[in-house]
């Protein structure tokens, strides 16, 4: 089995160090036509961000979907700690910020003509796009897994529909049932998810169906946050003995899933075992989404380069890329990333429509992972740009101490709380 | 209130030149000056928009005064005040930067929390907080005068911690606090401080 490294973003990054690409800053003035393609974390931010920073900017926001569900806390909604309808939020708050909400899909971008086109058959033209379309999986990679079999074999990596399926299954499995989370290779959406997941889960078994277990599949030697997740599901879940609710197999098991027969819910992995599940929950490899591909703004690995001071694209002038599509060297792919550059993306977007040269960024990203009850644990790094472009720097970085107290690992539920009430409020209110 | 001591000052000066010479020693040089806006923008996720966090714990930063919010940063960096996460955020931001968020803050208003609070205990919170924390904490806790945290309306919880760490000595109160403090909770025991906790809830406009 091959190990999948993260080389090519160091490559991609590495390739150009040229400073600003595009377009020159010659517009100047009212009425500049911004169009952000994608309501999500990014998309959302950017939209709201770009009328805070400059009320005169004509902003249109292009999302199919009416609602959208945050994957950010929707691992609390699989452990019925959470109800779907607390992780739903609509767009009526950025209309309140001026923001024109169009509710079709986006189906392709003209670079040249600088316009974008939907499923309704029109086309919105603008001055600067902002592509925030998160990320699309690679179905091609798992034998017998696609967007048909996922109705049945969830991926919920997309919150949603997904999330109750999967909700549902875990309702109806039998005590002593077995359910097998497939963990995908990097670079993926969330890197401490499937482990959060896999915690959420087992804190429902334990108090619900005490005979079964999860067992993680991952196509990686190690995760994210490894050490506190042990450390958590040792304490909690009894990992490591013959009682584990959580067991983690890892590359050095070849234990990534290749194949599913959803049949029979098995999931085979790359050395030949197969283990069939009551519950399968299959996260496949993943790449930008679709638009971001149709649009051309994508490389050979199906991610987007992007200058990173700027998010524009480094294959379409005009166009800037957020979020999880995005090749944001030194930043994870999560939800407050996505949120902070996308206002780094607002402020060098209106600079460039202003006619000036945009600022020095700043990036932050604040990740909690809810273990257990009263335990969570988190990752917080500040950021800035390194002078040559060619890494967002962290200036400081950390994780929970590995000695935290239990009084501080439970404060710290309460701050994952109390950052998802502020973060969904600064990005849909 | 004034409570920053030299040896302070010398130690987070100290911690600011250590932290830059980290970041570009290992990672060549990075790109600094960043507008205000661009620096509070990183703070929102977690304090809301404008700095009114909507809760349950974080704290709302708005309205706070400019020295308290220096004092608690500087503080957070260097491991005087306990934090989860501030903590390792703090770090990021050098002196002048954190002046530039405070300043930026201290201009913004207060937005009050709503939350729920046990109204049978306010009346005697607010006779309390006369007697025992109004000189510093004036106006019923509503002013960041005198470099006092805002209380009246902050997020109960955070308010809560912070009593926490203060009484075990996870967080230095100014002496005149920890006398005032002491002596309360000597008369009224911890029922006194959830008087004033639901005192300074109560207060939602």
């Amino acid at each position: 089995m091959k190990i999948t490294r993260r080389g090519f973003i160091q490559t991609a990054g590495a390739a150009t160090a040229v400073g600003m690409v595009g377009v020159p800053f010659i517009a100047k003035g009212a009425g500049k036509k911004v169009v952000v393609v994608g309501g999500g974390t990014g998309g959302a931010t950017a939209a709201k961000y770009l009328r805070l920073a400059d009320p005169s900017l004509d902003v249109t926001l292009i999302e199919p979907n009416k609602e959208y569900y945050t994957c950010y806390l929707s691992n609390e909604v699989l452990s019925g700690d959470r109800s779907i309808a607390s992780i739903r939020f609509g767009y009526d708050g950025l209309r309140k910020h001026g923001v024109k909400v169009v509710h079709e899909m986006a189906t392709g971008i003209d670079a040249n003509a600088r316009k974008v086109m939907t499923s309704g058959g029109r086309s919105f033209s603008y001055d600067r796009c902002v592509v925030a379309p998160g990320i699309d999986f690679r179905w091609d990679t798992i034998e017998g897994y696609d967007a048909n079999v996922a109705k049945k074999i969830p991926h919920a990596w997309k919150a949603g529909n997904q999330t109750r399926t999967l909700r549902s299954q875990l309702i109806s499995m039998r005590d002593g049932g077995t359910v097998v989370i497939a963990s995908p290779p990097n670079p993926f959406r969330c890197p401490p998810g499937p482990y959060e997941r896999a915690s959420q889960i087992a804190m429902y078994l334990q108090r619900e169906k005490p005979k079964s277990k999860v067992i993680i599949l991952d196509h990686k030697p190690k995760f994210s946050k490894q050490g506190l997740f042990k450390a958590a599901w040792t304490k909690l879940y009894g990992f490591g003995t013959d009682n584990a609710i959580i067991e983690w197999h890892g590359q050095q098991e070849e234990a990534g899933v290749v194949a599913v027969d959803a049949g029979t819910r098995t999931a085979t992995t790359a050395f030949g075992d197969e283990i069939k599940a009551d519950v399968l929950n299959v996260v496949p490899a993943q790449k930008a989404g679709k638009i971001a591909h149709q649009a051309g703004l994508t490389n050979d690995k199906g991610w987007c380069p992007i200058d990173l001071g700027t998010f524009e694209s480094k294959m379409h002038a005009g166009i800037h890329v957020i979020g999880d599509a995005s090749i944001a060297t030194g930043m994870p792919k999560s939800g407050y990333s996505a949120n902070s550059q996308a206002k780094v993306c607002a402020a060098a977007v209106v600079a460039m429509l202003n006619g000036q040269e945009p600022g020095s960024p700043s990036y932050i990203n604040t990740c909690y992972s809810i273990a257990g009850k009263d335990y969570a644990f988190s990752v917080a790094a500040v950021y800035r740009l390194a002078e040559d472009r060619s890494k967002i720097t962290a200036v400081s970085a950390g994780l929970t101490p590995g000695d935290a107290s239990p009084e501080q690992l439970a404060r710290e539920v309460q701050y994952a709380y109390s950052w998802y009430e502020n973060i969904t409020s600064d990005i849909f209110k | 209130m004034a409570y920053k001591t030299l040896t302070k000052a010398i130690m987070i000066a100290g911690l600011a030149l250590g932290v830059s010479a980290a970041a570009s020693a290992a990672d060549k040089k990075l790109m600094m000056g960043a507008s205000t806006s661009m620096l509070a923008n990183n703070c929102q996720g977690c304090h809301g928009t404008n700095g009114a966090s909507v809760g349950p714990a974080s704290p709302t930063i708005a309205g706070l005064s400019k020295d308290y919010f220096i004092e608690v940063m500087e503080g957070f960096a260097d491991g005087e005040v306990k934090s989860t996460i501030m903590g390792r955020i703090a770090k990021g931001y050098n002196k002048k930067e954190i002046e530039q968020l405070a300043d930026h803050y201290a201009g913004l208003p207060f937005v009050k929390a709503i939350q729920t609070f046990d109204p049978s205990q306010v009346k005697k919170g607010a006779k309390l907080h006369d007697k025992y924390c109004e000189k510093c904490h004036a106006e019923g806790g509503n002013s960041a005068e005198d470099d006092a945290g805002v209380l009246a309306g902050q997020w109960t919880q955070w308010v809560k911690w912070s009593m926490d760490d203060f009484q075990a000595g996870h967080r230095e109160a100014p002496k005149k606090m920890n006398k005032k403090v002491k002596k309360m909770l000597s008369k009224e025991g911890s029922a006194g401080i959830d008087a004033l906790l639901n005192y300074y809830a109560s207060q939602q406009k």
